[in-house]
């Protein structure tokens, strides 16, 4: 069975706020009884001052699910609205010390549950902009409709680049079959008829990248970098990570890698990663280093 | 005071019997040696092999014990199998199997599929029954095998395997049952049937994990899965696990003295343990076909609330059951065998699976009746899905969530 912290179990054996609440004035249904759970989360506001009173859920799911929504509700109350809305799945998690990779979505929903009993309140209609598939890497929590969206927007064709990229497949190695059929799927897509695409690009091998076409400024070469790094922040943000960029000395670019992703195992790997997107993105050959390399300054 | 924990997830894994236990022991320390030796230290473990193999022949009803080839698991014996079927009968391509067999089978035909073969799943009707018709209208010369387990492992409810392989068999089609959750639970005899192979796993009948068999009938057709040494007469190479396989077979002659037992008192109590819960709580039914089933299987589906939380809650109280629902396995949907049968959604995230063995008391089951109807209506008060009186008039429509 699950590995639960203390907290979840805490949350589930004597959840708060359960149960309907009469005076509620914003309510949020998620989940459907098909996926195995559901929420409803009920918001008394204050119209005066948009703060939450109180906060109720009904839940029909697993342990974690019923947690999460118990933490949901304690989390909001006595909260502003918007000051609510900061609040993010990762919180939810924080809150109960964590949650196991497969059980991520129970906080998702709770998140969701929020925005939707929010938008119910001031009279708006909130859709789900967030689709989730079937979690393929249970390493590092990354689902089906994740790696597809990545092996689409980066042309990527091996497993070891979808790992440069997301990380799936860098750990156990369990889900090496199931990424395959993901690139497999893909790369059907891609050559699908009618399509006029172009053939798939040969595996971007660092050692040979096109030749740049012109030499980039100084100032240019930063902005790219800038960019690389904007792209790559919200997947170390998943994990509770950041980059910032430290220093550019010709073709070495020193990072900080913040948070969990510094000294992770998986640390090599996302310098990989980010290192293959520069050298796209520079059209020339760099190195990407964590910022504890930089030569000491004399 | 902490209850003493009731254990009623025997379909899982089962406790191994300190007799087992005991016999097992020796061949740990002073029996260690190698069954292939010609020293003393070699053949006292030979000895006891050719025991063991008797007592596993005299549980399955076997001829011969040459019949019995000891493998690592009923997977194993799984596998062996099938590709053994594929291999030897390279102008076969197709496998027919049911929807609602174990992973061990599933998983192993999906993979057959991609690779090329053809696999036809038999489907199941509300109550997990197969259609003899389908069956019988599938069974042409390009079969190479057909596997259906013996006794579900969620339901228990029993095929009709030894028909079915008669059917087979007027085809010149061999037949595999996977009969891990059957073997020692009801008797079987397999001499009087037609059944080429059968697998089975020391885990569920009060042996170690970690032993299987695979019982191939004299003349049947056979490709090893691992080659390698002459053991097992070269079908399964491999040194011979002796503590385990002597386990099995100590195993396998208590199973054989429980027999009678398993069919009269375990029975029964997992009669009273069912209908005591279903006559306390409304919106509850037992899965799979109740009229034909193994003596000591009972699947509950409970409506509008999730296995897993009944469990957890459960758990707190000392109580070891099982759930098909999605969530305890990490994946999106419930159970595949509820699903073929065709349980409502409702109902099938739900589910949960008490079962016994010939350790279980009344006492025990006493206390389980009492300690389920207080967790369900727990978590009903929780479901949005349900009201004081009773579910949602139309859960689906009194809930509304944004999107589906
Ligand atoms: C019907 C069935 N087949 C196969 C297996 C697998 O057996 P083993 O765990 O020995 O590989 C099990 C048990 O989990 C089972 O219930
Ligand atoms: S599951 Fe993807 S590496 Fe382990």
């Amino acid at each position: 069975m699950w590995e639960y912290s203390d907290k979840v179990r805490e949350h589930f054996f004597n959840p708060r706020n359960s149960g309907p609440l009469e005076e509620a004035n914003g309510i949020g249904d998620v989940g459907s009884i098909q996926c195995g759970d559901a929420l409803r989360l009920m918001l008394k506001v204050e119209p005066e001052t948009e703060i939450i009173l109180d906060a109720h859920f009904q839940t029909f799911g697993c342990g974690s699910a019923i947690a999460s929504s118990s933490a949901l509700t304690e989390m909001v109350k006595g909260k502003t609205l918007d000051e609510a809305l900061q609040v993010s799945n990762q919180d939810i998690a924080d809150f109960l010390d964590g949650l196991p990779p497969e059980k991520m979505h129970c906080s998702v929903m709770g998140r969701e549950a929020l925005q939707a009993a929010i938008a119910n309140y001031r009279g708006e209609v909130w859709s789900d902009d967030h689709e989730e598939g079937a979690l393929i890497c249970k390493c590092f929590a990354i689902d089906a409709v994740m790696i597809e969206d990545v092996v689409k927007a980066n042309n990527l064709n091996t497993v070891e680049e979808v790992t440069f990229y997301t990380k799936a497949g860098g750990g156990c190695a369990a889900c090496h079959e199931g990424i395959e059929e993901i690139l497999a799927q893909v790369k059907a897509e891609r050559a699908g008829p009618g399509e006029t695409s172009p053939p798939p690009a040969c595996p971007a091998t660092p050692d040979a990248p096109k030749p740049p076409s012109k030499k980039l400024s100084i100032v240019e070469k930063i902005k790219k970098i800038e960019e690389v790094l904007d792209s790559v922040r919200p997947m170390l943000q998943r994990d509770h990570g950041d980059v910032e960029l430290a220093d550019v000395q010709g073709k070495k670019i020193y990072v900080h890698l913040k948070g969990a992703c510094s000294g992770c195992m998986m640390e090599a790997a996302t310098l990989g990663g980010i290192q293959q997107k520069m050298i796209e993105a520079l059209g020339e050959l760099v190195q990407v280093l964590p910022s504890s390399h930089m030569p000491v300054e004399a | 005071m902490e209850a003493k924990p009731i254990y009623l997830d025997n379909n899982a894994t089962t406790r191994v019997d300190p007799v087992v236990v005991e016999a097992m022991l020796p061949f740990f320390t002073e029996h260690f040696g190698n069954a292939s030796s010609i020293h003393a230290f070699g053949s006292e473990v030979g000895k006891a092999l050719k025991k063991a193999r008797a007592q596993v022949q005299a549980l399955i009803g076997a001829e011969h014990d040459s019949e019995i080839i000891f493998t690592s698991c009923g997977t194993e014996s799984d596998s062996t199998a099938i590709l053994s079927a594929l291999k030897a009968q390279p102008e076969r391509n197709t496998v027919i199997t049911t929807n609602v067999e174990h992973p061990a089978i599933l998983t192993l035909c999906e993979w057959l599929e991609k690779e090329g073969y053809v696999v036809h799943k038999l489907k199941v009707d509300k109550k997990g029954r197969i259609d003899m018709d389908e069956y019988k209208s599938l069974l042409h010369d390009r079969v190479a095998i057909v596997s259906a387990m013996w006794a579900n492992n969620e339901t228990g409810t029993i095929f009709p395997v030894e028909e079915m392989a008669e059917l087979a068999a007027a085809k010149g089609i061999m037949f595999h049952t996977d009969a891990v959750q059957a073997v020692g639970k009801i008797p079987i005899d397999l001499k009087n049937t037609k059944i080429d192979m059968l697998s089975l796993s020391g885990h569920k009948l009060h042996a170690p994990k970690g032993i299987g068999v695979l019982y191939l009938r004299r003349g049947c057709r056979f490709r090893p899965l691992l080659r390698g040494g002459h053991q097992e007469r070269g079908r399964r190479a491999g040194t011979e696990a002796s503590a385990s396989i002597v386990a099995l077979g100590k195993a396998c002659e208590m199973a054989m003295h429980n027999m009678e037992v398993e069919n009269t008192e375990v029975r029964r109590l997992r009669d009273k343990l069912e209908a005591g819960i279903l006559s306390q709580i409304t919106h509850c039914f037992p899965t799979g076909d109740v009229s034909k089933r193994l003596p000591n299987t009972s699947n509950i589906a409970f409506e509008y609330i999730e296995g897993e939380a009944i469990l957890l809650l459960l758990n707190k109280q000392g109580i070891a059951a099982s759930s098909g629902s999605a969530c305890t396995s990490g994946s999106l949907e419930p159970s595949h065998v509820m699903r073929a049968m065709g349980i409502p959604y409702t109902a099938a995230h739900g589910t949960i699976r008490f079962s016994l063995s010939v350790y279980n008391t009344e006492e025990e089951i006493d206390r389980v009746i009492t300690a389920v109807p207080p967790i369900v209506a727990q978590l009903r008060k929780l479901s949005p899905y349900w009201t004081d009186k009773g579910p949602a008039t139309n859960p689906e429509a009194s809930f509304a969530p944004t999107y589906a």
